[in-house]
């Protein structure tokens, strides 16, 4: 299966980036080809609706679920419609979150934000 | 004429001296185009209101028609539309409402269907005519409420409208400023201040209206947003001193120049002033 990270930097060593929509790269991995790829997200310099974007990319990537550390609210509607899980990550290593999320160790990510629209935040 | 009265940060005294500019004419309209949180209402507390919808065109997708190829996605600069799992999804409180996608959709796939914003209201409170923008929470953008006041106005203009405008220097404040005859800027002695009141100073200065300083909270030594009224040679309209007084009927939601006469006479003459000054301005074209 597929999974979509948003991550700092194009390395498998990267960390996982804080910010969903406004994550500059996305890490694309595939659990069973063990194949990577970085989407540069296109998003990242919205002036709004940044988490849409981002989440119409991610529905595009064909990944089957998100591992990130927060979401805003359209985007995880974006997400929903699409069938598209979304799980929380624990701590900053995108390594340690994917084999986490392949052991079954990372939880649903139940807490939705409802975005910073235009007003910041981090 | 039409009065703006603007300033970059908020709480600087926009209000204060926009209510007061108007209640010290004779016969005046008070427009409130700081939709976000307007407050000159709770200062007049108008009577007989009337109110009035604001709504806007948001896209509505013909499934049938939408053949999917994303155009209008892609062309959203707010990121306002998603195509997920062959449907088209509108966020609808994204949506600026600019009728690109729809002028724009190869398929004529796009309509447009009205989704209410916020509201008008216009009352009366003794001399003058109050007239209110209010943005529901939540909402994108509150310049098709500004435009609906400002429009409204034309048709029955009063000798004198104040329009008090959202703060910053945005689109908001460009609508609220774009048709009036003189801009009063108020500024406060601060750095803060400083570095605000000199953005309103470059956007006035882009719309190339004629414009002054209104010193707010005047304390004794220096004053910062002085100092840059000198070193720009930008005109000082007044002075309105940081006053016990005048804090206590401003914190008690009365107007000053109702209650006190010291400050019937600095904003009788405050309005006087710009009087002149508009008159200064338009005499050479007329």
């Amino acid at each position: 299966m597929k999974i979509a990270i948003p991550v700092d930097q194009k390395s498998l060593e990267t960390n996982v980036c804080v910010s969903f929509g406004r994550a500059p790269y996305f890490l694309i991995y595939d659990t069973t080809t063990k194949e990577s790829v970085f989407l540069d997200n296109g998003a990242a310099a919205s002036t709004g609706g940044a988490g849409i974007k981002a989440a119409q990319a991610i529905v595009d990537s064909s990944a089957d679920a998100l591992l990130t550390p927060r979401c805003g609210e359209n985007a995880a509607n974006v997400l929903k419609v699409a069938g598209i899980k979304i799980y929380k990550t624990i701590g900053d290593s995108t390594g340690h979150n994917i084999d986490a999320f392949v052991a079954g160790k990372l939880p649903l990510l139940d807490e939705i934000h409802a975005g910073f629209h235009g007003h910041g935040g981090n | 004429m039409r009065i703006a009265v603007l300033s970059g940060k908020g709480g600087t005294g926009k209000t204060l001296v926009s209510v007061n500019l108007a209640a010290v004419a004779e016969k005046a309209t008070y427009i409130d185009c700081d939709v976000e949180e307007p407050n000159g209402h709770l200062f007049f507390k108008p009577e007989d209101i009337r109110e009035e919808t604001v709504s806007i065109q948001i896209p509505i997708a013909n499934e049938t028609l939408c053949n999917g190829c994303r155009q209008c996605v892609d062309f959203c600069k707010f990121n306002a539309l998603a195509y997920i799992r062959n449907k088209l999804i509108v966020f609808e409180d994204v949506c600026h409402s600019c009728g690109g996608c729809v002028l724009l959709c190869p398929q004529k796939a796009l309509g447009e269907k009205e989704r209410g914003i916020g509201k008008v209201q216009k009352g009366r409170s003794g001399n003058v005519d109050v007239h209110t923008g209010i943005l529901n929470t939540g909402e994108a953008s509150g310049v098709p409420i500004i435009k609906k006041l400002l429009d409204d106005n034309k048709d029955a203009p009063s000798a004198v409208t104040i329009i008090d405008c959202p703060p910053g220097s945005a689109c908001v404040v460009m609508e609220s400023i774009q048709d009036a005859d003189y801009c009063v800027l108020v500024a406060e002695p601060t750095l803060f201040g400083v570095h605000n009141l000199n953005m309103v100073y470059e956007l006035v200065r882009l719309f190339q209206k004629p414009f002054g300083v209104v010193l707010n909270k005047c304390l004794e030594g220096e004053n910062p947003a002085e100092k840059l009224c000198l070193k720009k040679n930008i005109q000082i309209l007044g002075r309105i001193p940081f006053d016990h007084a005048l804090g206590m009927l401003n914190s008690n939601a009365k107007i000053a120049v109702r209650e006190n006469k010291t400050y019937q006479t600095i904003f009788a003459k405050l309005l006087d002033t710009v009087a002149k000054e508009v008159y200064h301005e338009t005499a050479p074209h007329s």
